[in-house]
């Protein structure tokens, strides 16, 4: 085995090897900034917006491209592996772009300003699944060292059962994944410069193929290190320079505590303010008057109608108040459902008569019994997302690329200290912009907003909308409706900062989006061709043939994910977490166990895999309302708390599937004989990095 | 394959070191998050739970892998298991 030879020989070219990379990416960073420099130059000189988005667009997708041009290879190991030479930093870099998605990039902070305490789940579970990648997988998978994560499970389990049972929970997840993130890329590239969604899809998932299709692995890996780069660097700027301007202190994880002291503060300030309290009225009547209309729909649709047309009449004389009367009439609901569902939405609006939840509150929740399920269900979340870390087969195909155990080690180190850097950034950034709308923007005049609030309302009304409800000319909290995407996108510009570095933001969300579906579009090539096709279908298959049909694959594999993109399913966030909880109970008992457990038998795993996909899944369909949807036909809006197993909310169905892939691996282990002599000298080999026989 | 008493302490020095930071990650995680009203305090201004979520957590986590990275590279080469060098 290729993965048991001394590499004492490669250690010079290895070290040299390294010392060319660090050169490379140096100059390729400093290239980068004077590349956004010279923009700036060209920004003042009086270069449009849609021209810095073009430029931007085009100058990143063509670098990627001209990398995975420059890394083409149809060697089995360069394609698969990226010939395992890739030292622990530089896997590191790699494995924080694969990781972090155009959630992470966009939606993190956007969530932590929402959600405050609750969003931290996230934060903690998408860091602290790197310890279980650490502790129980990264090291023993490269000392295995094959190609996939379903060639693990048909060595160590036996045979092609336990394999493609592997391939398809790899495909399920990684779909799954995949498609958030075309959604995500076609998303910005429509933000950047203004084309089509449809179109942004498409001209997104160009870059991602001319990549990861000419090279495979070796390809991806270099392209993810360079989109690491642009990515941190597009996240961190704003954030500095908003610090700098708040607090005068350029870290602003070590000072934002003084923010929050001052948010919690404005947030008592707000609740107190009587005006505050007016608007959270207007909206408390509008909502009853709603549910009162709604208790007799054809009753108050005839009166309301009435009424409309009334004004009509009565405004012959004024022709301004004519028009107005007529353009109110030509918006009034053409037939009753429309009139039910407009009223839906108005008895909705009771949501904004509440306070906002405070930012440094734990558990929100009227009582103690609420209080207990909001910690439940965050405690739960944080588990599903750090098992699921550990378990998504993009992730550890990832270790599978370094020249050792030794590095595969380092490298998780790596791994998690690149992501750390963004992770610890987003709580601060959530609240520096939260004491910016807080201390700024409430309590402003609508006549003085500053510009970004309208550029960004015109983009995209569910982004940011003002509106003057109580018409006293003056802003309050209520009267904002705020998107979570909206945080880091507009962060530059309430910074204060060009428009180049907003344009840089866009690029970096790009960059994400762009790594994660490379790397998750190889997993599902892989499995295909790798799994599928060489090790069950044919295995005298020429390497050549292998990596086409790989590179095949891919292209068909993004382009249905492309298409379901496009149809923009009902809940991209949902599809996100799902794909957590799918691989978190498909993967992590029969990988962990295979490893710590050696008399773990193929069919309890096999069994074992099949059913904690499969309760998790069922849990999904039985509580989530999209879902339940397609497969009871239960219509979206009847309530699904009476079907929630221990009060657990759908995003965290990991829960059940978790504890029942254990307990059935491990009683059909106990009821099966022990796997073979050979089986068990696997891992054993498995466990020490090398095994010298004395 | 025979393992040798070497190796089968190799492996039970792994699983301790193993467990102890599984510890130390699970109090950081479930039981800070268990209790973090109690665990209100202000810290610097951040109550101390909303802390540690936001931050204090995550520096241990880097800080367990960097630990076990560094320490099972040395205890592989004490017991005779590591890799030929490469640098």
């Amino acid at each position: 085995m290729a993965t048991f030879d001394s590499h004492s020989l490669e250690a010079k070219s290895q070290k040299a090897f390294t010392a060319q990379l660090k050169k490379v990416y140096g100059f390729y960073t400093g290239g980068f900034l004077l590349f956004v420099v010279l923009l700036g130059i060209a920004e003042q000189m009086g270069l449009s917006r849609a021209g810095i988005g073009y430029v931007f667009l085009g100058a990143t997708v063509l670098l990627y491209a001209g990398i995975g041009i420059m890394s083409r290879t149809n060697d089995a190991d360069e394609y698969y592996v990226a010939g395992r030479r890739v030292p622990a930093v530089f896997n590191g870099m790699a494995t924080g772009a694969d990781w972090m998605s155009a959630a992470s990039f966009i939606g993190m902070a956007g969530g932590l300003y929402l959600q405050g305490y609750s969003g931290l789940a996230f934060i903690m579970g998408w860091t602290g699944g790197y310890v279980l990648v650490a502790l129980f997988l990264a090291p023993f998978l490269r000392k295995f060292g094959q190609f996939t994560i379903p060639d693990f499970l048909g060595a160590r389990f036996g045979g092609t059962m336990p394999r493609l049972i592997g391939v398809a929970i790899a495909i399920l997840c990684s779909f799954v994944y995949v498609v958030a993130q075309i959604y995500g890329v076609g998303l910005i590239t429509t933000r950047l410069t203004g084309v089509s969604f449809e179109i942004g899809v498409f001209l997104g998932l160009t870059g991602i193929l001319v990549c990861s299709f000419l090279g495979g692995m070796k390809a991806v890996t270099w392209t993810q290190v360079a989109q690491y780069i642009i990515l941190i660097i597009a996240y961190m700027i704003p954030v500095v320079w908003l610090s700098v301007k708040q607090t005068g202190f350029p870290i602003p994880q070590l000072v934002y505590g003084q923010q929050l002291v001052k948010v919690t503060e404005l947030e008592k300030k707000i609740n107190a303010d009587p005006k505050e309290l007016e608007v959270r009225q207007i909206f408390k009547d509008r909502s009853a008057a709603a549910t009162e209309k709604l208790k007799d729909v054809p009753a108050s649709f005839a009166a309301d109608k009435a009424a409309a047309e009334a004004k009509v009449a009565a405004a012959k004389a004024d022709p301004a108040a004519l028009a107005a009367a007529e353009a109110a009439l030509a918006k009034f609901p053409a037939d009753e459902k429309a009139y039910t569902a407009a009223l839906n939405k108005e008895k909705g609006v009771a949501a904004r008569a509440s306070p906002p939840r405070p930012h440094a509150a734990l558990y929100p929740g009227k009582d103690q019994a609420a209080k207990d399920i909001a910690r439940k269900n965050f405690l739960a979340l944080i588990l599903c997302l750090m098992v699921g870390t550990a378990a998504l087969p993009h992730i550890l195909m990832r270790f599978y690329t370094t020249p050792s155990v030794r590095e595969a080690r380092n490298s998780v180190t790596w791994s998690l200290f690149f992501i750390f850097l963004l992770y610890f950034t987003a709580p601060a950034l959530a609240v520096l912009v939260k004491f910016v709308m807080y201390n700024d923007i409430v309590g402003s005049s609508f006549a003085s907003l500053p510009a970004w609030v309208a550029n960004w309302a015109a983009v995209d009304a569910t982004l940011l909308s003002i509106s003057d409800v109580n018409k006293d000319g003056i802003v309050q909290l209520a009267e904002i409706t705020i998107g979570q995407d909206i945080v880091v996108l507009a962060t530059p510009e309430i910074a204060g900062l060009p428009y180049v570095v907003s344009g840089m933001v866009a690029a970096g969300g790009l960059a994400a989006a762009l790594s994660t579906a490379d790397g998750l579009l190889l997993t599902m090539a892989n499995a295909l061709s790798h799994d599928v096709y060489y090790k069950t279908i044919d295995p005298n298959a020429p390497v050549s043939r292998r990596v086409m049909l790989s590179k095949t694959m891919l292209l068909i594999v993004a382009v249905l994910a492309a298409l379901v993109a496009q149809q923009a399913p009902a809940d991209i966030l949902f599809l996100v977490a799902a794909a957590f909880s799918l691989a978190a109970a498909g993967f992590f008992p029969a990988l962990v166990l295979g490893i710590f457990w050696k008399r773990t038998t193929g069919i309890a795993a096999s069994v074992g895999m099949v059913a904690g996909t499969s309760i998790t899944f069922y849990y999904m369909t039985l509580t989530q309302p999209w879902l339940r949807e397609v497969f009871y036909g239960i219509a979206r809006s009847v309530p699904t708390t009476p079907d929630l197993w221990w009060d657990i909310q759908p995003i965290s169905a990991g829960l059940f599937g978790m504890p029942v892939g254990f307990a059935i691996i491990i009683i059909l282990t106990l009821l099966t004989p022990a796997p073979s002599r050979e089986v068990q000298d696997m891992v054993s080999a498995v466990r020490y990095p090398d095994l010298k026989m004395a | 394959m025979q393992l040798t008493e070497r190796h089968l302490a190799y492996w039970r020095a792994l699983l301790k070191r193993t467990g102890l930071l599984l510890a130390i990650w699970f109090v950081v995680t479930f039981v800070v998050g268990y209790y973090a009203e109690s665990l209100a305090f202000d810290f610097f201004g951040w109550p101390f739970a909303f802390w540690v979520g936001a931050q204090g957590a995550l520096v241990v986590y880097v800080l367990i892998i960097g630990y076990y990275a560094r320490t099972m590279n040395q205890l592989d080469r004490e017991f005779g298991v590591a890799e030929a060098e490469e640098d």
